[in-house]
């Protein structure tokens, strides 16, 4: 079957089997920020947004895009570029297999949030498993980039 | 892995329906429970373009689509007004955010599943559903009923005046409840709900004097003691029938003493 949807900002058009799954069908078309975790919806890992909202593209088909927006961390570099610097100066990345999964939820808790509490941080977040850092690190480096936003640092 | 032959994203429910009737297709939800399974269907209906994605409250009424996410309800206003956040507080430990803004009220209750926060919460008020073929039925018996080839349109809650309480307890963070719990108020009779026992949530009607045995902690344990007596409660490699009912106990006691506490203005 033929599905048409805007992938970053982009119009494509692709022949798809109806049960493919979205995360299989942006790592074909070379969004390989979207990681295969656990298959199980659970790990966050394979996060992206269809029409603005962070879904877990794992559990989504493919069919199911048509004539959505969807974009993965490749079309928000932008955006994530300085969040991600937050996250590294706390060394939190460590193996950063987990890492575009987070960063994309964190941008969508921003967005809806702009300035959340240590709780609506842990709540938002609670689906984006690490197993490396324990999150602490994460947290911080989040915390240091509301900071520096507050204080005029970032858009 | 679940495999499907040919996508159709239904124009009415009527087509939904009639794919329905064989035994090869499926319906999808948000579909998150359905593709962990290792099912193959010749045809999967999407009911996404059928605009049952909204709540509608009215003076007498919220009507929830089946396609209305978790998410949704988490956040909305009106809903969780009625409810004292007991709608948000039912959802807000499944998974995340990613999760909660695929899965939908449709799946949840349609599937009828025993671990199902939804089915625990919605039980808990003056809930009905209108499925296609069936009409409009209370949801306490929907929740009995075995599963059958009907569609599940939309959620009917009405605004009964209505206290209510929504309590989990899980083993971890985001993982499924071993035992969930809400208890209402609905015009001034108490009703509660266990679910995860681990079968599908069961509600009871609470005695009239328990306004009255609330209001003392003996009473309270009295109250919770009789309530998960009159359930039944099962094992599985989530917690033992002992430790679900022993913790049943528990959430029933907590929920009654907010319900005083609230009561008394504290």
């Amino acid at each position: 079957m033929k599905i048409t949807l805007t992938l970053n900002g982009k119009k494509t058009e692709a022949e798809i089997r109806p049960d493919m799954l979205l995360i299989d069908f942006v790592r074909q078309q070379g969004c390989s920020s979207v990681k295969r975790g656990c298959e199980t919806a659970n790990c966050g890992l394979c996060t992206v947004f269809m029409d603005d909202q962070p879904v877990l593209s794992c559990s989504v088909l493919a069919a199911r895009a048509d004539g959505h927006r969807i974009d993965t961390l490749e079309g928000l570099q932008e955006e994530a570029e300085e969040f991600g610097a937050f996250i590294a100066g706390q060394g939190a990345e460590q193996c950063g297999f987990c890492n575009p999964g987070m960063i994309m939820n964190a941008i969508a808790l921003f967005r809806e949030i702009p300035e959340p509490s240590v709780e609506e941080i842990q709540e938002y977040l609670a689906g984006n498993l690490c197993r490396c850092s324990g999150y602490e690190g994460q947290l911080r480096g989040i915390l240091d980039f509301i900071e520096y936003r507050k204080n005029g640092g970032a858009r | 892995m679940l495999k499907i032959k040919n996508y159709v994203k239904a124009e009415s429910l009527e087509q939904a329906y009639e794919l329905n009737q064989k035994k090869s297709t499926c319906i999808l939800g948000g579909m998150l429970w359905l593709k962990m399974s290792s099912r193959s269907f010749q045809t999967a209906v999407d009911l996404s373009g059928l605009g049952l994605d909204q709540i509608e409250e009215t003076e007498e009424e919220f009507s929830i689509g089946a396609m209305v996410t978790l998410r949704q309800m988490e956040k909305h206003e009106g809903l969780n007004r009625f409810s004292d956040n007991a709608a948000a507080e039912s959802v807000k430990s499944i998974v995340g955010v990613q999760f909660r803004n695929l899965a939908t009220v449709g799946g949840s209750i349609f599937g009828r599943f025993g671990f199902s926060d939804v089915l625990t919460f919605f039980l808990a008020l003056d809930t009905y559903v209108e499925l296609y073929h069936g009409g409009i039925i209370p949801l306490e018996q929907f929740a009995k009923q075995p599963y059958d080839r009907d569609i599940l349109i939309r959620l009917i809650v009405k605004k009964t005046k209505a206290d209510c309480v929504y309590l989990s307890y899980r083993n971890t963070k985001t993982d499924f409840p071993v035992v969930t719990c809400a208890i209402s108020s609905l015009d001034g009779k108490g009703c509660a709900v266990i679910g995860a026992r681990p079968g599908r949530a069961q509600r009871i009607e609470l005695p009239d004097a328990w306004r009255e045995m609330i209001t003392q902690e003996e009473g309270r344990e009295k109250l919770a003691e009789q309530t998960a007596a009159r359930m039944t409660f099962g094992s599985n490699m989530r917690a033992s029938a002992q430790y679900r009912e022993q913790l049943a106990k528990v959430l029933l006691k907590r929920g009654l003493k907010q319900f005083a506490e609230e009561r008394s203005g504290n």
